[in-house]
């Protein structure tokens, strides 16, 4: 029931802070992010209450909907589950806030939207029936597609549609999987359910597994995003105002990585270890590929857009290791990246609105102007190339441990994107916050709300550099099992 | 005649009465709203006729009419959507044309042809229904005489649709020369004894094909369809999209079934070949429209490939999922033609993209709906369109019919593309200056109607089961 209670937040806070802004546009602002630390607090609480994840289950909630289908609203929460939960609230309050000022049309829509987005991922991590998978993952795509629209930048529209189609494509696909799977399932066990632990162990060849792992995993990698399958990417996150920036690096991408760890291993274990080293020079190739794009980019936002390309090369690399240690390092790669990348989103957008251009070249010096924003940068791009004391050294250092057991060569490879995340990431300091000060103007530094959320995200990032056991622990029954699924 | 037979057509014969009536009512005395008035009560009147009807279900009334839950729920569907359509015209009319009355008498009649149709099980009920529909249309599509396109449109129907009922008829006389039958049951079982499909019969099937393919609009029969949309009034425009096609959709459903059409797999490639090419050329063709009338044309196109493919199946499932998307389909249709009517002013039209630049931020609750609708069509989760269209790829699925169902996916991503763009379009800031000519009419009964298509919409995408236990039991009784 808590369960229901996290999405029904969310979308009451949607509806509500629509209704509000037609009273005042203050209002609306605060239901919205009311909506959000209410959210965060319930899910800290079952986190702190649920240290471990002992249980495998936390939370279950399960009632009929379509009986005809078989197809139940039937939501499960594990350490996984939680640990996207707690980084989607975590994000979206931050994304409310830094709304604050640079949104200022249509602001009851644009919360609206950006809650519905928010509960579309909700329900994503939480629903453990396919269809309903299917539905959620459908249906963040147009919320996301407003945000990036109608408040995005000069090139919204093409960014936008391109973002639609290519995820709606990948999707459809995968529903012809779901349907697949559906009716072998029925074939053999003469039952029609979507339920995700009924279809879990279905007996079926491995040519057909091959072809529906295939169908998941395209939707996937279109998400994650994957070479080839990136280009939306680099459109979509330009183009997007600043929360829709750090919602689509922080959040929309890890749906992508939640669904392989989620979906494509535990469904089609055979079939996973069939295409796992396909799947593990993807991944290298994106870190390679991407961490080069990013280095000779020279719109920070598409810089920063490219960068991720990369860090979800690790992602994929580490997914289809079929190891614990490598799974432990997905998963704090993913809130690592969510953070990290969220933050240099928020810099680059902040930027924007003092000097209203992203483009690198036009900036530098800025450190001797704004050096809160400065110091702020610097230790998410230290992060961003994996300087150990913070949170993505210790997943890029487990994926990489863990991978090496898998495939030796590809490791190696991996390895060398840390040295082009270093050259990229440096650049960034380099162009931006170095050099001579060109500029006659005055910018003011990080306002207090400013202030607010970066302090937040620098204080989470570090935790995750020096303590990350907490994580560790939470998730690691999911890990466990993924890994046990494929042995 | 019995008292059974009487009560069972009750829809039908309340209906055709009251086409009479309207037209005696006319010759009294020109009232517009009279008139109005007088067709809505008959479409109730006609729909409250159902529930007798429904206790002698299944009736036959040899050798032309069958009453089932099928037939049933197909009139029920009819007339719902008749009366919708009604609900819409009465201000689009009243602002555009001096005589307007006998709008309704042609409406009413059109509507008997359809329902006869969804009944008919013999050629002659066929080809009557058909012919009283296709008569009626003639005189609704060219109804707005003053206006530039609605001759050109009127025409290509007539012609187009009058070549196309040469063609039925004689492929139903050949059908009839080899098997000596021409109801749908005495062909099957002709057939069955023969154990293939001569050539005779071949040949006729294709003419009838052709006959029955221009009704749908399907390729290569779809030409007129664009041109026909864009010249008649839009509540005829939706009348065309929705009712028209929705008839013949049903009466193929019979005929198909009876003649146990897939067990020739002859039929079934030419059936797939033309699905496959009505989802591409209606997807394509819509890409480049500027004018909404004529994309929603070719939409309807597409959408009737995505019905063949369902239709294709052969199990029980897919023509649930048909049954489902026609419901899904017709409340879209209505509802996008509806949108324009109400955006249309008494001058002009709007039905250029480029009129709904902004107009989120102008009417907003027209723009939701509206966006609504568009979402359904592209099968968009929380609308009934995306059940529909889930629904159609499950019965591929269940058939293995993996090539149509890549062709079928590959052109909902494109048809997305114009669907987007229109919403895009709707939710584009407004140029300042430049201020939009069209001065939208909004009457009141035509935005409460757009609500209620709304609510139904997102209805059936959210809570499906009740529709699909309702045509689940109607389909068993078919198959």
């Amino acid at each position: 029931m808590i369960l229901l209670i996290l999405l029904f937040i969310l979308l009451g806070g949607a509806l509500l802070s629509w209704i509000a802004a037609s009273r005042s546009v203050l209002l609306s602002r605060w239901v919205a992010l009311g909506a959000l630390l209410a959210d965060l607090v319930i899910i800290l609480q079952i986190w702190i209450a649920h240290p471990a994840a002992g249980t495998q289950w936390i939370y279950s909630y399960r009632a009929s909907w379509i009986p005809h289908f078989g197809i139940s609203l039937h939501f499960s929460m594990d350490g996984l589950s939680l640990l996207m939960l707690v980084l989607t609230f975590f994000l979206g309050a931050l994304a409310v806030l830094i709304s604050w000022k640079e949104i200022n049309t249509r602001v009851g829509f644009y919360h609206f939207n950006l809650l519905f987005v928010l509960a579309g991922i909700t329900g994503v991590f939480l629903t453990m029936d396919l269809f309903l998978f299917y539905f959620f993952w459908e249906m963040m795509l147009i919320p996301m597609y407003f945000l990036i629209g109608i408040w995005g930048h000069e090139n919204r529209e093409y960014a936008a549609n391109k973002f639609f189609i290519f995820t709606q494509a990948g999707g459809l696909l995968m529903l012809l999987s779901i349907l697949a799977l559906y009716f072998i399932h029925a074939a053999n066990a003469n039952v029609y359910t979507f339920d995700y632990f009924d279809l879990l162990h279905t007996p079926m060849q491995q040519s057909t597994a091959r072809w529906l792992m295939l169908g998941f995993l395209v939707a996937f990698l279109v998400k994650l995003p994957a070479v080839p399958f990136h280009t939306w990417l680099p459109d979509a996150h330009t183009e997007a105002p600043t929360a829709g920036s750090v919602i689509l690096a922080g959040l929309l991408l890890k749906t992508g990585a939640y669904g392989i760890l989620r979906f494509v291993i535990p469904l089609f274990p055979e079939a996973s270890q069939y295409y796992a080293n396909l799947c593990m020079l993807l991944g290298v190739i994106g870190i390679l590929y991407g961490g080069m794009l990013a280095y000779a980019q020279t719109d920070l936002k598409r810089l920063i857009a490219y960068t991720s390309v990369s860090h979800m090369g690790f992602v994929l690399l580490g997914a289809f290791s079929f190891n614990e240690l490598a799974y432990q390092g997905v998963v704090v790669q993913m809130i690592a990246h969510g953070i990290s990348t969220g933050a240099l989103f928020i810099i680059a957008g902040t930027l924007y609105e003092r000097i209203h251009t992203r483009n690198i070249l036009q900036m530098g010096g800025l450190w001797a102007g704004v050096p809160m924003m400065g110091s702020a940068a610097m230790i998410f791009v230290m992060a961003s190339l994996g300087l150990p004391g913070l949170g993505n050294f210790v997943a890029e250092f487990l994926i990489l441990i863990g991978s090496w057991q898998a495939s030796r060569w590809l490791t190696v490879f991996a390895t060398i994107g840390l040295v082009v995340a270093t050259a990229y990431s440096l650049r960034i300091m380099q162009k931006v916050f170095f050099g001579s000060y060109t500029r006659e103007e005055q910018l003011p530094d990080l306002n207090k709300r400013e202030l607010l959320v970066v302090v937040s995200l620098v204080i989470v990032i570090l935790l995750l550099g020096l303590y990350p056991q907490p994580v560790l622990n939470t998730s690691q029954k999911t890990e466990q099992k993924t890994a046990y699924v494929v042995r | 005649m019995s008292f059974d037979d009487f009560l069972s057509l009750g829809p039908l014969i309340t209906l055709s009465a009251a086409a009479v009536i309207s037209m005696l009512l006319v010759a009294i005395r020109r009232n517009h709203r009279i008139t109005y008035a007088f067709s809505l009560l008959a479409y109730l009147m006609a729909m409250t006729a159902i529930i007798p009807a429904m206790l002698f279900i299944p009736h036959t009334i040899p050798p032309l009419l069958v009453i089932d839950e099928f037939s049933l729920f197909n009139t029920g569907l009819i007339l719902v959507s008749g009366f919708i359509i009604l609900l819409l015209s009465y201000n689009y009319f009243e602002e555009r044309e001096e005589r307007k009355e006998e709008y309704y008498l042609l409406l009413l009649l059109a509507t008997t042809g359809a329902m006869v149709l969804v009944i008919s099980r013999h050629f002659m009920s066929l080809f009557l229904g058909l012919e009283i529909l296709s008569i009626s249309l003639y005189g609704l599509i060219a109804y707005l005489r003053a206006r530039e396109r609605s001759d050109e449109a009127g025409i290509k129907y007539l012609i187009l649709a009058a070549l196309s009922s040469a063609f039925l008829l004689f492929g139903m006389a050949l059908v009839y020369a080899f098997t000596g039958h021409m109801d749908f049951n005495g062909i099957g079982d002709a057939l069955r004894q023969t154990g293939h499909l001569p050539v005779t019969v071949m040949a006729g099937f294709a003419m009838m094909l052709i006959g029955v393919g221009f009704k749908l609009g399907i390729v290569p029969f779809h030409m007129w369809a664009p041109d026909v949309y864009e010249g008649a009034p839009l509540p005829v425009a939706a009348f065309i999209a929705t009712i028209s096609k929705g008839g013949m959709l049903v009466v193929l459903i019979r005929f198909y079934q009876d003649i146990h059409g897939n067990e020739y797999t002859m039929l079934w490639w030419v059936l797939a070949i033309i699905a496959v090419a009505s989802m591409f050329a209606g997807n394509w063709l819509a890409l480049r429209q500027e004018n909404i009338k004529r994309i929603l044309a070719y939409s309807s196109i597409a959408h009737m490939g995505y019905i063949l493919v369902a239709f294709l199946s052969g199990v029980q499932t897919g023509l649930e999922a048909i049954s489902f998307y026609l419901v899904a389909y017709f409340i879209t249709s209505i509802g996008a033609f509806g949108v324009l009517i109400v955006m249309s002013s008494s001058v002009q039209d709007a039905e250029t993209v480029e009129d709904y630049r902004g107009m989120f931020w102008r009417y907003p609750w027209v723009a939701v709906v509206f966006t609504a609708m568009l979402l359904s069509l592209a099968g968009i989760p929380l609308t009934a369109g995306f059940i529909g269209k889930f629904y159609i790829v499950m019965a591929g699925v269940n058939a293995h019919m993996w090539f149509l169902l890549f062709m079928l996916v590959i052109n909902s991503v494109i048809g997305l593309y114009y669907y987007i763009r229109i919403i895009a379009m709707m939710f584009k800031l407004p140029d300042t200056g430049a201020g939009s000519v069209i001065k939208p009419a909004l009457p009141v009964a035509g935005n409460i109607t757009l609500m209620l298509l709304t609510a139904l919409l997102l209805g059936l995408g959210i809570y499906p089961t009740a529709m699909m236990q309702l045509i689940q039991q109607m389909m068993k009784m078919i198959v």
